[in-house]
């Protein structure tokens, strides 16, 4: 029953995401192609901190692993013959492997460690991956790998525009890493994930191996962020060492706060936050009556400013981060517009105002907190 | 987590209901919308945009060339601008990274709407960018880099060079070391993509063989192990296929090593004030003396071009350091006027190609632009500029030459001349 909701909300969620794409322009279609992107990456990255209690600050590593094995495999198939969709799924699929394969080694030392010490270990990744692919002549430097360029498919190039079309495919890989990870988190792993992380030696106890269930966590999320890399090559038909520097890997993880610790919707919420800011400061500050030098100046640096000040904001307002604001928010609303009153609706809601307390029992733990 | 939601009411659902009528009725409204006949053009202005670092590491070399073009435009703009249009130039930063150029080139494009892309710099960077313009038929002119991929008509129509690409530039700096020094061991130092790539495909067209072929990661700001490779190979004549930081750290790891030998480079990396500034003005003159660069554009101190551009730099750019970067990024801006000018009253995507295409385009180098119905070559000739007594002019022949294995030759024909102040007429 759980299950079939968390499909059936995913397939409408991805029904009225595709009819959303038709009221954007083109480039507002890339930014959300973008976002969906990101969205695969920083929902997996929510779950793996939020839920198992596991930091990683290397998820830029996985998505880039996630976009060359895409890159790498597509451009095999070109040059076999092979186009079109077959080459799509069989490209996504090395992507998963790639990033699932780096994220299993990951996860397997990782499991060994602890707070700061995990957070060492894939900061080394991140910034030890770039370098790798820069100069690792088959991946073929700074310039990056590049693949055949997909265009919008033939019935439907009078309809839509090409950003529409990679907008579709986007909105569809991110509807899929989500709704995967939802089942995760919903399920029995979801379960033994929080055990793990709220008391390692209780979970074990209880009859759940503690290391395995870490280790399955960051496939999990490694997975994801692959497909989230596998996503933006598609995109920008291309991959390069500098779209996965270790800052892209900090800023998912701060989107993963601003948005909500452990919440699926705080995590798309960050993945908005990370495309729409930088735009949204450029447009401000070209609006401002400032010289054109010191605008080109705060064009790169101040949307990263503006995200530090916004994640100071939070965690000292909401430490809930967006989604738990919102959450909170709506609850007052419900219960202040609603008066407890006899009825079937009441009812419902009974229970809902009742966990509110329970919530709160389990608050958000930052991993460094055990 | 999950019991906290309460499932959708019957009001949830009818209000989702209403909302995918109304995206369905708005569907068809949206998808009609048709973008303007020619972007980029309205009745007093027409906008174009580049991509370019203004920061990050590579910000420092470059950074000064669209600001240069930019003063040209307000040079162009304060006499009238083109066909009564002045020219909106915006610049927007991709820190060298080629992910950002694919977000910032969509920008151009869908948001400002640009008439074109011009001098967008860098070859990894407009790589990744090249299928994008092409495919949406946006006029992608006078890229900034030296690589043969923008030469491509069949391919890529809407792309045009505006280096002098490395491979014609590698070929005549052989050629003039072969003319030059006697028994020479060759070597060079190049970048380890196309830049280093095509530069020594250019250089061992003309001479036989070379003694050590050293390459070097941008992302990495240490070059000596190659020096030490170059110097223990015995190499006395050494080309360069560097960027400006990277040339002078060569020089400079060289001289520490107390390794002497003849440092030829490519025009990219070969500009005497930009050294000066990366080496600093007590050792730099000095490790730069006899240093042999290539240029196809206007050089020497009394040329008319660039007394108008000194006067512009004053006038409109704050007097910045007079640099091969101010000549270059002005140079650009003169050649966009120039095409616009025969473009017609009223131009377009199309019709600043088809000008380009005409061959009526000429540019302000020292050999004419080569542009044509199947050709998006720039230049298709350098010249030889040897730094001596803190001044880097030019010395000797230009010499043209073919990106195959063509024969060098001396150009005998003249720079195209200074007409107008600079300011195109139609």
């Amino acid at each position: 029953m759980n299950a079939r909701r968390t499909l059936l909300l995913a397939l409408g969620g991805l029904v009225l995401a595709i009819g959303l794409t038709f009221l954007l322009d083109p480039y507002r279609n890339y930014q959300l192609a973008i976002a969906a992107a990101y969205l695969c990456a920083t929902a997996g990255l929510t779950v793996l901190v939020g839920l198992s209690g596991q930091l990683s600050l290397g998820h830029a590593a996985l998505m880039a692993a996630g976009g060359y094995g895409y890159a790498l495999t597509s451009q095999a198939l070109t040059s076999a013959g092979v186009g079109g969709l077959p080459r799509f799924l069989a490209a996504t699929v090395a992507a998963v492997v790639a990033a699932g394969v780096l994220g299993l080694l990951l996860g397997l030392a990782g499991a060994r460690l602890h707070g700061p010490y995990l957070a060492g270990l894939t900061l080394t990744l991140v910034v030890a991956v770039p370098a790798v692919a820069a100069s690792v002549g088959a991946l073929q430097g700074d310039r990056g790998v590049q693949t055949q360029f997909e265009g919008v498919p033939g019935p439907l190039k009078a309809l839509i525009a090409l950003e529409q079309w990679q907008a579709w495919v986007a909105l569809a890989v991110a509807a899929v890493a989500v709704t995967g990870l939802a089942l995760v988190r919903d399920g029995r792993t979801g379960l033994r994930m929080r055990a793990v992380r709220d008391d390692e030696v209780a979970a074990a106890l209880a009859g759940i191996a503690p290391a395995r269930v870490k280790v399955l966590a960051f496939v999990v999320s490694s997975v994801t962020a692959g497909l989230g890399g596998a996503v933006l090559t598609f995109v920008t038909q291309s991959v390069s060492p500098g779209a996965y520097t270790v800052s892209l890997s900090l800023l998912l993880l701060v989107a993963v706060v601003v948005g909500g610790l452990g919440s699926l919707l705080g995590a798309a919420l960050g993945a908005v936050l990370l495309v729409l800011l930088p735009w949204l400061v450029g447009t401000v500050t070209d609006a401002l009556p400032l010289p054109s030098q010191v605008t080109q100046r705060l064009d790169g640096t101040l949307p990263l400013l503006v995200f530090g000040l916004l994640l100071i904001v939070l965690v000292a307002g909401a430490p809930g981060g967006l989604a738990g604001a919102l959450t909170a928010a709506r609850a007052r609303r419900r219960t202040r517009r609603r008066p407890p009153a006899p009825g079937p609706s009441a009812a419902r809601l009974v229970p809902a105002a009742t966990t509110r307390p329970g919530e709160l029992r389990e608050p958000v733990r930052t991993p460094t907190e055990g | 987590m999950s019991q906290l939601r309460t499932l959708p009411t019957r009001r949830h659902q009818r209000r989702t209901a209403g909302t995918l009528v109304a995206l369905v009725t708005i569907v068809p409204l949206a998808a009609c919308s048709t973008p303007a006949a020619s972007p980029g053009v309205d009745e007093e202005t027409i906008t174009i945009g580049t991509h370019t670092p203004l920061t990050g590491p590579a910000a420092a070399g470059y950074s000064s060339i669209s600001a240069a073009a930019s003063a040209y435009f307000d040079y162009l703009n304060d006499n009238g601008g083109i066909h009564g249009r002045s020219i909106e130039y915006v610049v927007k930063d991709d820190a060298y990274n080629p992910a950002t150029t694919q977000t910032v080139v969509r920008e151009l494009v869908q948001e400002d709407e640009v008439l074109a892309v011009v001098n967008g710099l860098g070859t990894p960077t407009h790589s990744a960018v090249l299928d994008y313009l092409n495919e949406n038929e946006v006029p992608d002119l006078f890229v900034a880099s030296g690589s043969p991929s923008w030469d491509q008509p069949e391919t890529y129509p809407w792309t045009f060079a505006y280096n002098a690409d490395y491979i014609t530039e590698g070929k005549v700096l052989a050629h003039h070391a072969q003319q030059t020094y006697d028994d020479a061991v060759y070597c060079v130092l190049g970048q380890d993509d196309d830049f280093g790539t095509d530069f020594t495909v250019g250089l061992t067209t003309v001479l036989d063989e070379l003694a050590t072929t050293q390459t070097y990661s941008v992302s990495n700001q240490d070059v000596t192990a190659q020096i030490g490779a170059m110097q223990a190979a015995g190499c006395t004549v050494n080309f360069l296929a560097t960027v400006n930081g990277f040339t002078a750290l060569a020089l400079g790891t060289a001289a520490k090593m107390g390794y002497r030998a003849q440092w030829l480079s490519s025009s990219s990396g070969g500009d005497y004030p930009t050294l000066v500034g990366y080496l600093g003005e007590d050792v730099g003159p000095a490790l730069l003396e006899g240093f042999v660069s290539t240029n196809y554009l206007p050089f020497s101190a009394d040329d008319p071009w660039v007394e108008l551009f000194q006067k512009v730099n004053d006038e409109y750019n704050d007097g910045a350091p007079f640099t091969g970067n101010t000549v270059f990024g002005m140079s650009v801006a003169y050649t966009f006027a120039e095409a616009l000018a025969r473009a017609g009253e009223d131009p377009t995507r199309e019709s600043l190609v088809e000008a380009l295409e005409s061959g009526e385009v000429v540019g302000n180098g020292i050999v004419p632009l080569e542009f044509g119905k199947d050709s998006r070559r720039s230049f298709g000739g350098v010249g030889i500029t040897v730094v001596s007594g803190g001044v880097q002019d030019y010395v000797g022949e230009v010499y043209t030459t073919d990106t195959g294995d063509g024969d060098v030759v001396v150009y005998d024909g003249e720079a195209v001349a200074l007409e107008n102040d600079g300011i195109p007429q139609s």
